[in-house]
C-alpha cells in the first residue's frame, strides 16, 4: 500500500498529490486493460497476413507481400466458389433473421402488455426465457429430436395425421425454415425484455386520454404503446442492420450438416473449416478483414441513416 | 375503469390462449427429450414416444451415471464456469469502477480504448495464431483467458455504478476513505442486483460455449460437457452406445442421447428463474445506456 511517493515541489508536485490518491484506480485497470491489450488488441498484429503469404517457419514481419499488390488474397477469396455461397448464406440467413426474428420479440411484448392476470404473465415470461438458456448445441438436439424424418415428435404427428414425413433438416429449403424458426425460438422470450422495459416507461396518462377520447385497445397499442418504443426499435435495428454480414458460429456450425452445406455455410464456419482445418491462413484472414470492415461499414450506414430520419442514433 | 365491451373480453381471451400456445412451443421440445430419456427402448424403436415417458426406467440415466467421460467432463465444466464466473466478475468490476471517477486523468482515451474492441474484432484467423503464439493451444487456460471479460457486461455494470448516489461516494472521500475502501464498503455491497445479472450471463456463456474448445482445445480431456456433445449428436466419436453387452440396440443410444442432454441442460435451467428480477434489470441497463 501506499508504495508511489510523491514527488516534492516543483511542476509535479501537484501530478503528485494526484498520484498520490488516485494510484488506486489505475492500479485496478492494469489487468482489464492488459487483457484487451493481449487478447483484442495483439491479434491485430496478425492481420497483416491477409496481404502477405504465410509462411510457418518465417516471422510475420519477414513475410513477402502477395502478389497484386497484396490484394492476392482478396482476390482468390472471391473467385473462390465456397466463399461466394458463404457470403450469399451469411446474407441471406441475416437477412431472414432480420424480417422474421427482428418482429417477433416486439409482437410478443405487446401481446404480454394485454395480460391482464398479472400472475400468469410472470409464468408466461419466465418459460418464454427458457430457451435463451440453451447452448446452440442442445437447441440442435432438440430439433434433431422434433424434426427427424422418423422418430421426430412433429413428422410422427404428421404421419398420425396422414402425412408424409417432411425432411425438415436434410433438405435445403427447409433446413432455412427450420433454422430461421429455432433462431426466433431462442430469441423472441429474450429479445421481449427490452421492449418491455420500454412500455413500462410511457406514461400512463397518455393511454388515460385516448381511453376518455375513445380509443379501443389496438387503436392505443397503434398510436401510443408503438410511438413509445420507437426509439428502442430504432436503436435494435441499426445494431441488427449493422450485423447483417456478421453473425456468430455457434448456431450455423451446430445445424449444419452435409447434405445442406451448400445453403449452410456462412462466413464464420467457412473460416473455420477453410482455415483452421484447411491452414489456408492468408485466404481466410482476407475474409475476416473484409467481413469486419464492411460490418463497421454497414454499421456507420445504418446510424447514418437514422440520423437522417430524425431518429437518434445509437452514437 | 370502465367496463369492458364484449369484443374486449374476446381479445383478453384471445391473448391469454396466445401465450398459453407460445409456453407450450417453448416446454414440449423439453418435454419430448424428457420423455425420450425415460422411455424404453421397444417404445423408442417403434416411435411411440411423444411427450409422456412409456416403458419408464432410468436406464440411460443410470449409464450417464456410471461413465466417467460424463462425469470428468461435467466436473471440468462446473469447475470451469466457477473459475471463469468469478474471474470475469472481478475483472469486469476492476475496469468499471475506476472509470466512473470523472476526474480520473486519460478517462477519456481508456473509454476510446475500450469501446475500439466492441467495433473491431481481428477475426478468427488471427485470435488463433495468437493463441499458438501464446502457447495456449490445448492448454486449458484458453477456455479461461480470451473471454475473460466481456466490454458489454462492463458498460452495464458500469451503467449501474453510475446509478449509486455520488454523495455515499463523496461523503466517504471526506472521511478519508481510499477508492479501494470505497470499491469494497460501498459500491459492492449495493451491487448484488448486477452481481447476480452478470454471474449469470457469464456463467451460462461458458457453460454453452463450445466452440473455443473446438478451435483451440485438441486435448479431449479438456473438452468442455457442450463440445462432448456435439461430437456424441454428429457421431463424430463413437462413444454415444455404451459397449455393454446386449445394450446396442438404436433405442439405448436414442435414450441415452437425451439423457446427455438433459444431464448438461438441467443445470441452468435450475438457476435461472431465480434470478429472473435481476437480470430483467440488467438487460435493461445495457440497452438505455448504450
Amino acid at each position: 500500500m501506499g508504495k508511489t511517493p510523491a514527488p516534492k515541489g516543483g511542476k509535479s508536485k501537484s501530478f503528485g498529490v494526484y498520484m498520490k490518491r488516485y494510484w488506486q484506480l489505475y492500479a485496478m485497470l492494469l489487468l482489464p486493460l492488459t487483457y484487451l491489450a493481449v487478447f483484442k488488441y495483439a491479434p491485430m498484429i496478425y492481420v497483416q497476413i491477409a496481404f502477405k503469404k504465410y509462411s510457418l517457419v518465417k516471422s510475420i514481419w519477414e513475410l513477402p507481400l502477395a502478389d497484386n499488390h497484396g490484394f492476392e488474397f482478396f482476390i482468390k477469396a472471391f473467385k473462390n466458389n465456397d466463399f461466394k455461397y458463404a457470403l450469399r448464406n451469411t446474407l441471406t440467413l441475416n437477412l431472414l433473421d432480420l424480417i422474421f426474428g427482428f418482429p417477433a420479440p416486439i409482437i410478443f411484448a405487446l401481446i404480454l402488455n394485454e395480460l391482464c392476470f398479472k400472475r400468469y404473465k410472470k409464468v408466461v415470461q419466465t418459460i418464454a426465457y427458457m430457451p435463451h438458456f440453451l447452448s446452440w448445441v442442445i437447441i440442435y438436439s432438440l430439433a434433431l429430436q422434433l424434426l427427424a424424418p422418423n422418430a421426430g415428435l412433429i413428422n410422427m404427428v404428421i404421419k398420425d395425421l396422414g402425412g408424409e414425413a417432411i425432411p425438415f433438416l436434410n433438405d435445403e429449403s427447409h433446413w432455412i425454415g427450420s433454422y430461421i424458426s429455432f433462431g426466433i425460438w431462442q430469441n423472441f422470450g429474450w429479445g421481449s425484455i427490452v421492449y418491455l422495459a420500454a412500455i413500462a416507461g410511457i406514461n400512463p396518462e397518455l393511454y388515460e386520454a385516448a381511453a376518455v377520447d375513445g380509443a379501443g385497445r389496438f387503436r392505443k397499442m397503434w398510436h401510443i404503446t408503438l410511438p413509445g418504443i420507437k426509439p428502442t426499435i430504432v436503436v435494435l435495428l441499426i445494431m441488427s442492420l449493422g450485423n447483417i454480414l456478421g453473425g456468430g458460429f455457434d448456431r450455423p456450425f451446430a445445424f449444419q450438416n452435409n447434405l445442406v452445406m451448400r445453403v449452410a455455410d456462412v462466413i464464420a464456419t467457412f473460416v473455420y473449416r477453410v482455415g483452421i482445418k484447411g491452414l489456408q491462413f492468408s485466404l481466410t484472414t482476407a475474409v475476416g478483414l473484409f467481413q469486419s470492415v464492411v460490418g463497421v461499414f454497414f454499421l456507420l450506414m445504418a446510424n447514418f441513416i437514422s440520423r437522417k430520419l430524425g431518429e437518434r442514433g445509437i452514437w | 375503469m370502465k367496463v369492458k365491451s364484449r369484443a374486449d373480453k374476446v381479445w383478453d381471451i384471445v391473448f391469454v390462449i396466445f401465450c398459453l400456445l407460445v409456453s407450450a412451443m417453448c416446454i414440449i421440445p423439453m418435454l419430448n427429450l424428457l420423455a425420450k430419456s425415460l422411455s424404453g427402448t421397444d417404445f423408442l424403436v417403434r416411435n411411440e414416444v411423444y411427450i409422456i415417458p412409456k416403458g419408464l426406467n432410468f436406464n440411460a440415466y443410470s449409464t450417464v451415471l456410471k461413465d466417467p467421460k460424463y462425469i470428468r467432463a461435467f466436473v471440468w465444466t462446473v469447475f470451469l464456469t466457477v473459475v471463469c464466473t468469478i474471474l470475469s466478475l472481478t475483472m469486469t468490476t476492476l475496469c468499471a469502477f475506476p472509470l466512473i471517477f470523472e476526474n480520473l486523468k486519460g478517462r477519456k482515451l481508456i473509454n476510446i480504448f475500450i469501446t475500439i474492441t466492441m467495433f473491431f474484432n481481428a477475426g478468427t484467423i488471427p485470435n488463433y495464431l495468437l493463441m499458438q503464439k501464446l502457447h495456449l493451444l490445448s492448454n486449458p487456460l484458453v477456455l479461461i483467458l480470451p473471454g475473460v471479460m466481456s466490454v458489454y457486461n462492463m458498460i452495464i455494470m458500469r451503467s449501474f455504478f453510475y446509478g449509486i448516489p455520488d454523495s455515499l461516494r463523496e461523503s466517504a472521500e471526506i472521511d478519508g476513505a481510499t477508492f479501494f475502501e470505497i470499491l469494497v464498503m460501498i459500491y459492492l455491497p449495493l451491487s448484488k442486483p448486477v452481481m447476480a445479472t452478470l454471474a449469470l450471463f457469464y456463467a451460462v456463456g461458458r457453460w454453452n460455449s463450445y466452440s473455443d474448445a473446438l478451435m483451440y482445445m485438441r486435448d479431449t480431456k479438456f473438452y468442455p460437457l457442450q463440445l462432448l456433445l456435439y461430437n456424441i449428436i454428429n457421431n463424430i466419436n463413437q462413444v454415444e452406445v455404451a459397449t455393454q453387452e446386449g445394450f446396442s440396440a438404436p433405442g439405448l443410444s436414442e435414450s441415452l442421447k437425451a439423457a446427455i442432454v438433459m444431464f448438461s441442460t438441467v443445470p441452468i435451467l435450475c438457476i435461472y428463474p431465480f434470478l429472473q428480477k435481476y437480470f430483467i434489470h440488467g438487460v435493461t441497463l445495457g440497452a438505455v445506456k448504450e
